[in-house]
């Protein structure tokens, strides 16, 4: 823990203090550059993910690599617009070449990502290597976008980052309903005379400017989870574009905030790794914790359905009894259920609680009898299933053996434009397959569901 | 093999149930086919044909049913089942010839460590030379028309001696002379008392080319001898549509994981 | 150049050698499988399961690499399509995201930990090829005992050996998954099993390469050879045997351009690779167009005859 250790508890709470402080200006720039990179490589990001492109961004980043060693070659300046210039060149050959690969050559698009990631990264080393054994001064640092280092940014560097960001994300406010198009159906932008080409040039050359951009921040090898993380974690969240997006951006800045507080207060520490790790943590939270679609909330649902078929299948269990015995016997006991339904007994208890609690059913002197509002309810499950069962048999031409389990699930989720609309549609609607009449709509049906 | 499968139907289909995503694909697919046919899965596009013929072969995960070959699982009986994909599944680029294409058909006989023997090869040859493919045994299958890839991947199915022979479209695309391969290869087949199953999409032919008829469009509409089931009112059955309601619910059903609700039956 | 070499060089040599041809056999079924950003997650992976396993162990011995390599490699294959099933997102962004977080924890606890292990950043992303024949391996103690050669030739030397007898045991096996996976299950063949197989050698062979070529030049070591054989190759047999060459002939190119450029020996290994490829991609499009030019010359001549 030597990169740690160096710094006290309070000392560490000091550093942070003087962070928010900003008592030293660069470390505000550095914080509004990483703020709005993480904003636009996320929106960016975003749209390549729609098209199906997760992984150009880290493609493109380690393309950028040998254009600025090239450019330092060639120049030997670190001015930020010239390595900017630079990386933006042999990322967008990298760009070329991965679509130029697969059309032309036998070789499959993911291995043509691979290929020019690898070939190009590795020229990218091989000039940096020989830039090193190299005579020149001003050559230290270069090194740094490899993993990215906030705290090595320069004033002008920032600047550079500021103008490329804004112009990103004006860009794609401009054009949203076009690029949004695109990603959703190409084909179609085309057929409706959308410059189809002219808008994937604009948007490779944001991913392209957007990953140039972001090399002394994130590094070379990590960009890629900048662009792509932040919107993989938004799509648990909603299914509007719109939210996804300035969500992503949002996730985008926060871990930039992360970063560049780890990077101001251990300065040795590359910054690039700590904003992929708090990407990935917010990732994380997002698949299990998300509202809408995460992993806990279907978990819940399923719980929720699972409790609710039971519930409905007791109902009608003893809709069915009630049936059998002619109205003559209105309670039944557990047995008397289960001899019906194979249901376990410890969560038949269970459910006949909860059924209780709701008022479906109440206590009787041999068990339990159905209320007023279950025996409706139990009605219409009754009337759905064999509504079903009919339509099945009718329309499908089911054999009655075949209905049963079907309909069986098949009432739980039936709503009553689908019931009117399974009524409407059939020309039997007095009986099942199996020869029992099918209940009558009563009054206040479609009640509590 | 030995005659005592024919106490079995080749292949028996019991309350097949699939799903693409949520979208139901197949729902309650029961059928059962007579041994020495050839017969002919057909439905509209979308219907879910070459799905069935993969979730038969277990190469797509099935929700529910069971599918028999022979009375048995597939896993005892892989060595006489043969199957022959639709072509396009296949990198036609893969560097690889003829002649070791149709002796992969082999490889179900061979140990990890076993290379294929001469008769292997004999019988890869023979394979060969019954689709009149021999001469090409050493092109590489980039260089085959669509008609002769067609016919080495019969060839390799022939290969494999199988009993029951599933196939994706074979007539897909096919040159005429292919096709007249392919009816003679089914002949041949159904004489040595072979059974042919084939996911078909031409009408016009099914009822000349198959002795049986399974019609499907994402249930089972009829299944039967051609004579018997190839009537004007299940085509119309077949190709008018599906059930929007059913569609519907059943996709609902899927979505909600319904199906996994229930903790008695 | 190649007269006054010494026996240092001799065993750069043979190591960057014996990598190639490992990276190159291995990556011929990832190319095929079109599974090559699976092999380039990773080889981004392992680093973190070589971090872990020194942590875990306080050792660098061959066994204690290989299994902490090859349990990391297996989660990120694991990982990548749990994620693309259960998460519902593109198979190559599951594989982006957990080789991304992987890699990330694995460059933390580097600069973490630096002083205890002989990992910098530099080396993740080289390699120390140049400083493989300093590190030797003993028999019968460091005193008395006698020096066998570098730790880093016997690891990649063991796992091309395990590399080679998988491929020839298995190659009918693996032949037919990577030609037809509906076929081979259709055969029986388990072909989960042989998949996890194919990611076990990616990731023994990615931990070997390591002291040498580093986490990221790998991949181009395990996809450009292999690709360059794809577009020649007639047969599997052939591809592997064409793959082998091409990357054994990076070795030779590369050495010499790193010996003349005084550049990185690895880098300038995997850009020879590259460059290997573009000469046959170009050649081949020249005499396709060639014979084009000359069919169209052969129709005219037919036309005006």
């Amino acid at each position: 823990m030597e990169a740690f250790t160096l710094l006290e508890p309070t000392s560490t709470w000091d550093t942070l203090l003087a962070f928010w402080r900003f008592e030293d200006m660069n470390v505000l720039w550095v914080l509004i550059g990483s703020i709005l990179l993480g904003m636009s490589a996320s929106v960016i990001g975003a749209f390549a993910f729609l098209r199906k492109r997760s992984l150009i961004g880290d493609a493109l980043a380690h393309a950028a690599l040998p254009g600025v060693m090239m450019a330092f070659l060639l120049f030997q300046t670190r001015d930020p617009l010239i390595m900017f210039l630079g990386a933006v060149t042999s990322s967008f050959i990298g760009f070329f070449l991965i679509d130029w690969l697969p059309k032309n050559t036998k070789i499959k698009p993911d291995a043509a990502l691979a290929i020019t990631l690898s070939f190009f990264f590795a020229l990218g080393l091989m000039l940096l290597s020989f830039i090193q054994g190299m005579d020149v001064s001003n050559k230290s640092g270069l090194d740094k976008i490899l993993f990215g280092q906030a705290a090595a940014m320069t004033q002008a560097d920032i600047k550079l980052l500021a103008y490329v960001t804004i112009t990103i994300l004006i860009t794609v406010a401009l054009f949203f309903q076009k690029l949004r198009l695109i990603a959703f159906n190409r084909t179609y932008a085309k057929t409706i005379g959308m410059a189809v080409n002219f808008y994937e040039l604009v948007l490779a050359l944001l991913i392209v400017m957007s990953v140039v951009v972001g090399l002394q921040l994130v590094g070379v090898v990590l960009m890629a989870a900048v662009l792509l993380t932040p919107i993989a974690a938004a799509r648990f969240w909603s299914n509007e574009l719109n939210h996804i997006l300035i969500l992503s951006a949002l996730l985008g800045a926060v871990s930039a905030i992360i970063s560049t507080q780890v990077s101001y207060l251990a300065p040795a520490m590359p910054t690039g790794p700590w904003m992929v790790v708090s990407l990935s943590l917010l990732f994380i939270l997002s698949l299990f914790f998300a509202p809408q679609k995460g992993l806990l909330k279907r978990h819940l649902e399923h719980k929720q359905l699972r409790q609710k078929v039971a519930e409905e299948n007791i109902l009608r269990t003893l809709y069915k009894l009630v049936e059998r015995n002619q109205q003559d016997q209105q309670d039944f006991n557990q047995s008397d259920i289960q001899a019906l339904r194979s249901v376990p007994t410890e969560s038949l208890q269970k459910t006949l609680k909860t059924l209780c609690k709701k008022q479906l059913i109440e206590s009787s002197a041999r068990g339990f009898r159905l209320t007023k509002n279950g025996l409706e309810l139990a009605t219409q499950l009754t009337r759905r299933h064999r509504l079903w069962e009919n339509y099945l048999n009718e329309q499908a031409e089911l054999t009655p053996e075949q209905v049963h389990k079907q309909a069986e699930r098949i009432e739980h989720i039936l709503t009553d434009s689908q019931e009117q609309q399974l009524q409407a549609e059939l020309t039997n609607a007095d009986s099942d397959p199996h020869g029992n009449p099918i209940p009558r709509q009563t009054a206040t049906s479609g009640g509590k569901r | 093999m030995a005659n005592n499968v024919n106490s079995h139907p080749p292949l028996t289909v019991e309350h097949l149930s699939m799903r693409y995503h949520h979208k139901p694909v197949l729902t309650d697919v029961s059928f059962q086919i007579p041994e020495g046919k050839s017969i002919a899965i057909v439905g509209p596009n979308g219907a879910g044909k070459s799905t069935l013929l993969k979730g038969i072969m277990g190469l797509e995960k099935t929700i529910e049913g069971q599918v028999k070959f022979f009375g048995e699982s597939l896993d005892k009986k892989r060595l006489s089942t043969a199957y022959v994909p639709q072509r396009e599944e296949i990198d036609w680029d893969f560097p690889i010839n003829v002649m070791d294409v149709v002796l992969m058909g082999r490889h179900g006989h061979l140990k990890l460590w076993q290379r294929p023997s001469e008769i292997d090869r004999q019988i890869a040859e023979q394979a060969l030379k019954d689709l009149k493919m021999w001469n090409f045994r050493d092109r590489q299958i980039s260089q085959l028309s669509g008609g002769q890839q067609q016919r080495v991947f019969l060839a390799r199915a022939l290969a494999q001696q199988a009993n029951l022979y599933l196939m994706d479209e074979p007539f897909a695309g096919v040159d005429v002379a292919t096709e007249k391969a392919i009816i003679e290869l089914f002949n041949k087949l159904k004489d040595q008392g072979k059974t042919i199953v084939c996911v078909h999409h031409d009408l016009n032919t099914v009822g000349e080319y198959f002795d049986w008829i399974v019609f499907i469009n994402a249930r089972l509409v009829a299944a039967g001898p051609a004579e018997e089931v190839l009537t004007k009112e299940n085509l119309n059955k077949t190709y008018g549509g599906r059930l929007s309601l059913l569609n519907d619910l059943t996709e609902e059903m899927y979505r909600t994981q319904l199906n996994k609700a229930h903790d008695t039956e | 150049m190649f007269s006054d070499l010494g026996m240092n060089d001799i065993w750069i040599l043979a190591t960057a050698s014996l990598v190639a041809a490992s990276a190159a056999l291995v990556g011929v079924f990832l190319i095929l499988r079109k599974q090559a950003l699976i092999g380039d997650a990773i080889s981004h992976s392992v680093l973190l399961g070589i971090v872990l396993a020194f942590l875990l162990t306080d050792s660098r011995s061959l066994p204690v690499m290989l299994t902490g390599a090859v349990l990391i490699g297996l989660l990120t294959a694991w990982l990548s399509d749990t994620l693309h099933r259960v998460g519902k997102l593109q198979s190559d962004a599951s594989i982006g995201i957990v080789f991304t977080l992987f890699f990330a924890v694995g460059v933390i606890l580097v600069s973490l930990y630096a002083g205890q292990i002989d990992l910098d950043q530099e080396c993740v992303l080289y390699g120390e090829i140049a400083f493989v024949p300093f590190d030797t391996i003993y028999i019968g103690g460091l005193e008395d005992g006698t020096d066998i050669g570098p730790r880093a030739f016997w690891g990649i030397s063991i796992v091309f050996l395990i590399v080679l007898i998988s491929i020839s045991l298995g190659f009918k096996r693996l032949e037919t998954i990577a030609f037809h996976p509906n076929l081979a299950v259709s055969l029986g063949i388990n072909v989960v099993f042989w998949h996890y197989f194919l990611m076990t050698l990616v990731s023994i062979t990615t931990v070997a390469s390591f002291d040498a070529v580093g986490a990221i030049l790998v991949v181009a070591l395990l996809v450009i050879p292999a690709s360059s054989a794809y577009l020649l190759a007639k047969s599997l047999k052939t591809m592997l045997w064409i793959a082998v060459a091409y990357s054994q002939a990076a070795v030779l190119i590369g050495y010499s351009l790193a010996f003349i450029l005084d550049s990185s020996i690895s880098a300038s290994i995997a850009v020879s690779a590259g460059l290997l490829l573009f000469i046959t991609i170009i050649s081949l499009q020249i005499k396709r167009f060639y014979q084009r030019t000359q069919s169209i010359e052969a129709a005219h001549k037919a036309v005006n005859e």
